[in-house]
């Protein structure tokens, strides 16, 4: 047992100690999140290897040996639906590190108010779970292109542009799942209801494994909304020159930009209320 | 160091803290006395610039904690009342990551980290887990993190509920080194035997007002007398008795079970009582403290 000895007010330099709190909190987080990472490496490794033998081989062959490429713009199947794949990838890799974490810091373990009571900021705070959910996406996503790259369906020269819109979609979508979470008092399964309800369909419907033009009318507005739909059209684009009218360029990056900054801008305030009311 | 001028706090309809003023000097140890619900807890918020107030002035360290809130609590360290220690995380891990928040560098953090195991008697534990922690290990831990960034000003919320009286005493002790060093201590707690252990100056407080102001032996001078005379006839009998021994002493207060009257010379009061052949089932002659004050000023104990 020993005493302290300290002059107060001498360790911290302010300037430093209001700086870069984002950076702490993810280096926090990063920390927390590597105590799982075996399960991490293992969905993301899982999920994909097990896609692609199942869709990718089972379809991509059936479609492929049916004159398909024709009508996917002479690609083949799998360079067809990677960057749905990839999008979806990293919307459920980002997902899953900004809602937990965020329910973890408001209601469960209240890990943000003993943040709160530091120099770091609620801002901060919220930027530092999204770091750490866009490295998770960039993870799932690079081993997801590793995989594509491994079985031969994609070109080397479609990484750039894929990791570029599926990250894309994924900052999107956590944005506003960042925004939502901020807002939730209590867990009531709503995560699972998302998951489920709402990412599923987006995957499902989204234009994923066949143009979204081929659905009737009325399902095709859930591709309108969904961050994938708008990620997969840019991805093809860019992967291989898929057809895309000039101004739906513009839109599917509109979309995707205008998700995450309305998210984040929902999402700050909401941190500053419950961290400073 | 902390400046507060009709600070308020309302939550819609409900008004926690009622216009308040108090100043906090350097290197000295200032308590928040009074019941649960009090407003003990949302000063200590505000104080701690994590909760933003609704009317007056507020200053601490001389700056103004809406604009400068980052700046203020770079130099505060804060023990809540619940310790929201990261539970996952290892002993060691909260002490670290805590340090990070503050822009501290690992080469400082190393030595302190170790400094700070020490000081609160941790060290055997590093490496557990902080859920595996008794509570009062948890409590220790929780002001070792608040100490890691060598604060100014250590606020601490309700420190000793739930521990037990070993534990008690081990961090009040721990506490007045702290002070000793030169930190300023700023406590709330609704134990009168702490706020006199630990309090150089207090203010008493009850919904959300303030009732009184000084240093634990100028409140009990001012508003008790030096003895107290505690005496049981039984639940049913105190109304009755309290009427015959009116006039003794200097005031009397009727509780549920049992009576106090407040004097000078509470040995040679108790023996007028029993000689006016009145006979208590128990009595007990003590020094007066805080909870006399509380009782005087608001008609009510601290627990109720």
């Amino acid at each position: 047992m020993t005493d302290l000895n300290f002059v107060p007010g001498q360790a911290v330099d302010v300037n430093l100690a209001v700086r870069n709190g984002a950076w702490r909190v993810a280096e926090y987080r990063l920390r927390q999140v590597t105590k799982w990472w075996g399960s991490i490496v293992a969905f993301g490794l899982g999920n994909p290897i097990l896609f692609l033998l199942s869709v990718g081989l089972g379809v991509g062959s059936l479609v492929d040996a049916n004159n398909g490429a024709e009508a996917l713009g002479g690609v083949s199947y799998l360079q067809f639906v990677a960057p749905a794949l990839l999008a979806a990838a990293a919307i459920q890799g980002v997902m899953d590190e900004v809602t937990f974490p965020t329910m973890d810091g408001f209601v469960w373990d209240k890990a943000f108010f003993a943040i709160g009571a530091t120099s770091v900021s609620p801002k901060q705070i919220a930027n530092g779970v999204m770091i750490v959910a866009l490295l998770r996406g960039l993870f799932t996503t690079v081993l997801y292109l590793g995989i594509l790259l491994a079985f031969g369906a994609i070109p080397v020269a479609s990484v750039l542009p894929l990791l570029f819109t599926s990250m894309f979609a994924g900052w999107g979508w956590a944005s506003l799942m960042l925004a939502f979470t901020a807002r939730l008092e209590s867990d009531d399964g709503y995560f699972a209801i998302i998951s489920r309800f709402v990412v599923a369909p987006l995957f499902l419907f989204s234009g994923t494994f066949y143009p979204l033009e081929q659905m009737p009318i009325y399902l095709q507005p859930i591709g309108w909304v969904s961050p994938i739909w708008h990620s997969t059209e840019l991805g093809r684009f860019l992967s291989y020159g898929a057809e895309i009218e000039p101004i739906m360029f513009f839109v599917h990056f509109g979309y995707l930009a205008l998700m995450g900054v309305v998210g984040m801008s929902l999402a700050y305030p909401k941190f500053n209320q419950r961290l400073l009311k | 160091m902390i400046r507060a001028k009709n600070l308020t706090k309302k939550y819609k309809d409900f008004v926690a803290v009622d216009g308040i003023d108090f100043e906090v000097y350097r290197g000295e140890s200032f308590g928040l006395l009074g019941p649960n619900g009090a407003g003990k807890s949302t000063t200590m918020k505000m104080i701690s610039s994590v909760s933003q107030r609704t009317d007056g002035e507020l200053t601490i360290l001389g700056k103004e904690p809406n604009q400068k809130g980052p700046e203020i609590r770079a130099h505060l360290g804060v023990v809540a009342q619940k310790d929201l220690l990261d539970r996952e995380l290892k002993v060691w891990e909260n002490l670290y990551v805590y340090g990070r928040y503050f822009g501290l560098s690992r080469k400082f953090l190393k030595p302190k980290i170790e400094e700070l195991l020490d000081f609160a008697q941790l060290q055997e534990k590093r490496n557990s887990k902080a859920d595996e922690l008794s509570g009062g290990m948890q409590r220790r831990l929780a002001i070792a993190r608040g100490l890691v960034n060598e604060p100014e000003i250590l606020m601490l919320d309700e420190p000793t509920t739930g521990l037990d009286p070993q534990a008690r005493h081990i961090l009040w002790d721990r506490l007045f080194r702290l002070k000793e060093q030169g930190v300023t201590l700023v406590i709330t707690t609704h134990y009168m035997d702490e706020a006199e252990q630990l309090c150089d100056r207090l203010v008493v407080m009850d919904k959300g007002q303030i009732m009184a102001e000084g240093s634990p032996q100028e409140l009990i001078k001012k508003y008790s007398s030096k003895e107290v005379v505690e005496v049981r006839f039984g639940t049913d009998k105190n109304e009755a008795a309290a009427k015959k021994l009116e006039g003794m002493g200097d005031r009397i207060e009727v509780l549920p079970d049992r009576i106090l009257i407040y004097t000078k010379h509470g040995e040679q009061l108790l023996s007028e009582i029993v000689e006016a052949g009145m006979n208590p089932i128990t009595s007990l002659v003590r020094r007066s403290s805080l909870e006399d004050v509380f009782l005087r000023l608001t008609g009510r104990t601290l627990i109720d």
